[in-house]
């Protein structure tokens, strides 16, 4: 009984619109809902015929694996750093959580203003170094955009959970370890790293998650997918061919495809790497 | 006292109250933000001043894309506006929601009035005009394809300002021209799917898609791979290699390089021009979409974008009576010719533009006439416009597609047979919908 709300609130926010993507996936139907026609799997034998699709597959992984790399590396990097300073520590912290609080399409714009190709800071000064800067074109570099934009927003987040872990970390232990003679790194690596690996699994779950279903709204504040399709993450297209071209059906089977996906990697993330993780 | 003074306001709310139980109330959702909201709001104030049993409320729901989506999920749960306001884009999707929408002919006809299809500019209602006659929704604001030009820029590069090049081989030739004397952007476009494909076909009165560029039903197919669009194309690209054409993003994104001064020539949506006006520290010029002169038939009229409004379905008898009255409202010649003046849009009415002309405006405000002239000739069945579903996904192809040409990644033909066998994937699915 005492659970009974936290079940009714999964149910009707998790569970009940996972299952009317399940059906709208194997409908077609038009706009207003007017006609509506079962097809049974024929949305998904569409998507998957299509060379287009599985390209977006590839541009996601690599999208992916990069905001969750450099999200986690350089989080952790800024909390090692922020957990030794002693000076105006709380204002270190302050500004670093400080991006969590920003909507991932006013990150986008904001990163849109500093490297737009016209007006951007960022894309003078590399203009001004000899590196022409074009992501209107040039595909790699919108890439580079994005990631940037997913991951300073993802940041601070990261920050916090790994700055929590590290003060967790007993000194004792970390004295110990510099007493037998081992240095700032090989302390970090044998004594450190592997204390924090709870945090870091965790961490890899919530970044990989993010980056499947959290960043459309970026894409679609700089690059919208372009150019061609090098941007064009599985999310943006779900989100683009739902609310922008309104093809319910198709882009239902396309979020069904991305749940199994995310079920299916952390699943993968529990059963293996979970067995690494000391707790 | 006390008692009395009571009396006199409770007398008073009354008298007050009586009329605003009658009224009935239009929701009107719109996606006209800034000036043009400003304009909107406008509209429904002036209606709703001049009489007493209709009130007009505009909301403004976000951009197009977002307003339509939102009314549809309206529509879906049973409590959407009476007026939508719908992109051209989106026209297809709506003709087809039978049942969800009411045309507008009827509406007026039930209202009491008489609707003439003469008195309207016919490339803009023959847009938003059923097979059987019908008009489907009201042309509130429509928009075209033009040509703009920085003529500070062209006096430096030593180009006459009042000769702008009329055709695709004289705009490579100013570009090469602008370029020589510095310019980093000699020529852009905003839109580059609507202004290099779709008005390119309509005013070199080409099929864009079968069955007349789909008025003829769901079963059209795209034919934008052509001989004409493939040379078309081949010919930016090239440009695009000499860096006479620079690619500025999709959308309307290639006006602001335009108005900043960066780029010297653009082709965009008339409706850019009160944005260029504000914004432009130089003096600039209208001019006709640029044509291939040996291709016979050219120029023709170029293609109608902007929005319509759209009467939905399942509301009171007295509200719809409003509906006609306020459409009616719009298209009195002082309101229509204010409206064109003041956003750019196109007239809607004959009388408008008669009005508009006769005031002078065009000669105060050179270039202004630029899209009515291009508009008002006779159309034919290959440019009336073009209409077809899932268009929002058909636009998303041709800009990655065109993406894929300007960096070099495909050839003109590759890309344009890509964007054609992609395209038409879309429009199987939306005609296996629209039964």
């Amino acid at each position: 009984m005492l659970v009974a709300p936290q079940i009714a609130i999964t149910l009707i926010f998790f569970f009940l619109p996972a299952g009317q993507a399940l059906y709208q996936s194997v409908l077609m139907q038009d706009a207003f809902g007017l006609t509506t026609e079962f097809v049974g799997l024929e949305n998904f034998r569409t998507l998957f015929s299509d060379p287009h699709y599985l390209a977006s597959f590839r541009v996601t992984v690599v999208f992916s694996v990069l905001v969750a790399g450099l999200g986690l590396s350089i989080a952790l990097l800024l909390a090692v750093c922020a957990d030794r300073v002693i000076r105006a520590a709380s204002g270190y912290k302050t500004l670093l959580i400080w991006p969590y609080a920003v909507a991932p399409a006013i990150a986008g714009v904001l990163w849109l203003f500093m490297f737009n190709p016209t007006l951007g800071v960022v894309a003078h000064g590399l203009r001004a170094l000899g590196y022409e800067w074009n992501f209107l074109l040039n595909g790699p570099q919108a890439v580079a955009l994005i990631v940037m934009a997913a991951v300073w927003k993802q940041i601070s987040y990261n920050f916090v959970f790994f700055l929590a872990g590290l003060q967790a970390i007993p000194r004792s232990l970390i004295e110990a370890a510099a007493i037998d003679g081992a240095g700032p790194m090989r302390r970090f690596w044998t004594v450190i790293f592997p204390l924090l690996s709870p945090t870091t699994f965790f961490l890899l779950v919530v970044n990989i998650v993010y980056a499947f279903f959290d960043t459309f709204a970026i894409v679609d504040a700089t690059t919208q997918g372009g150019p061609g399709q090098d941007t064009n993450i599985l999310v943006y297209k779900v989100y683009h061919d739902g609310f922008k071209a309104m093809d319910f059906g198709g882009s239902a089977a396309q979020s069904v495809v991305l749940m199994v996906i995310v079920i299916g990697l952390t699943v993968v993330q529990f059963r293996f790497i979970e067995r690494r993780v000391n707790y | 006292m006390l008692r009395k003074s009571v009396l006199a306001a409770a007398l008073a709310v009354g008298a007050y109250a009586q009329p605003a139980l009658a009224q009935s109330e239009v929701q009107w959702w719109h996606s006209m933000s800034g000036a043009l909201g400003d304009w909107v709001n406008g509209l429904a104030q002036g209606f709703n001043d001049s009489q007493k049993q209709c009130k007009v409320v505009p909301t403004y729901k976000g951009a197009y894309d977002v307003s339509m989506t939102a009314a549809i999920a309206a529509h879906r749960a049973g409590n959407s506006p009476h007026i939508l306001q719908v992109f051209e884009v989106g026209t297809a999707t709506m003709m087809n929601a039978k049942g969800a929408v009411v045309p507008v002919t009827e509406v007026l006809t039930k209202g009491g009035y008489k609707f003439d299809p003469k008195v309207y500019v016919p490339a803009v209602t023959g847009y938003y005009t059923a097979p059987n006659g019908q008009m489907m929704s009201y042309p509130l604001n429509s928009s075209t394809t033009v040509f703009y030009f920085n003529k500070d820029a062209f006096r430096r590069a030593g180009l006459d300002p009042n000769k702008p090049p009329k055709t695709w081989p004289e705009v490579a030739l100013a570009a090469a021209k602008l370029k020589t004397s510095g310019e980093k952007c000699p020529f852009t476009t905003s839109w580059q799917g609507w202004t290099q494909l779709e008005s390119f076909s309509t005013w070199h009165n080409t099929e864009f898609a079968t069955k007349n560029n789909g008025f003829g039903g769901p079963s059209a197919r795209l034919t934008f791979n052509s001989p004409l669009h493939v040379r078309h194309i081949e010919n930016l690209a090239n440009m695009s290699k000499q860096g006479l054409f620079v690619y500025k993003g999709r959308g309307n994104s290639a006006d602001a390089p335009f108005y900043s001064g960066e780029c010297a020539m653009l082709t965009a949506s008339s409706s850019a021009y009160g944005n260029i006006k504000k914004n432009a520290k130089f003096e600039f010029g209208i001019s006709t979409l640029p044509y291939y002169p040996d291709v016979p038939g050219t120029p023709q009229n170029t293609v109608i974008g902007g929005a319509s409004l759209w009467v939905m379905a399942g509301k009171k008898e007295p509200e719809y009576k409003c509906v006609a009255d306020f459409f009616n409202y719009l298209s009195r010649p002082e309101i229509q010719a204010k409206s064109h003046q003041e956003t750019g849009y196109l007239p809607v009415t004959m009388a408008a533009y008669e009005l508009t002309r006769k005031s002078g405006f065009y000669d105060k405000n050179p270039g202004t006439d630029v899209p009515v002239q291009q508009m008002i000739v006779k159309t034919t069945d290959k440019s009336r416009g073009v209409r077809l579903g899932n268009f929002v996904q058909v636009r998303t192809i041709v800009d990655e597609e065109l993406e894929n040409v300007w960096a070099g990644k495909k050839s003109p033909k590759q890309g344009l047979d890509e964007a054609v066998a992609r395209g038409n994937e879309q429009l199987e699915r939306f005609e296996r919908t629209a039964k």
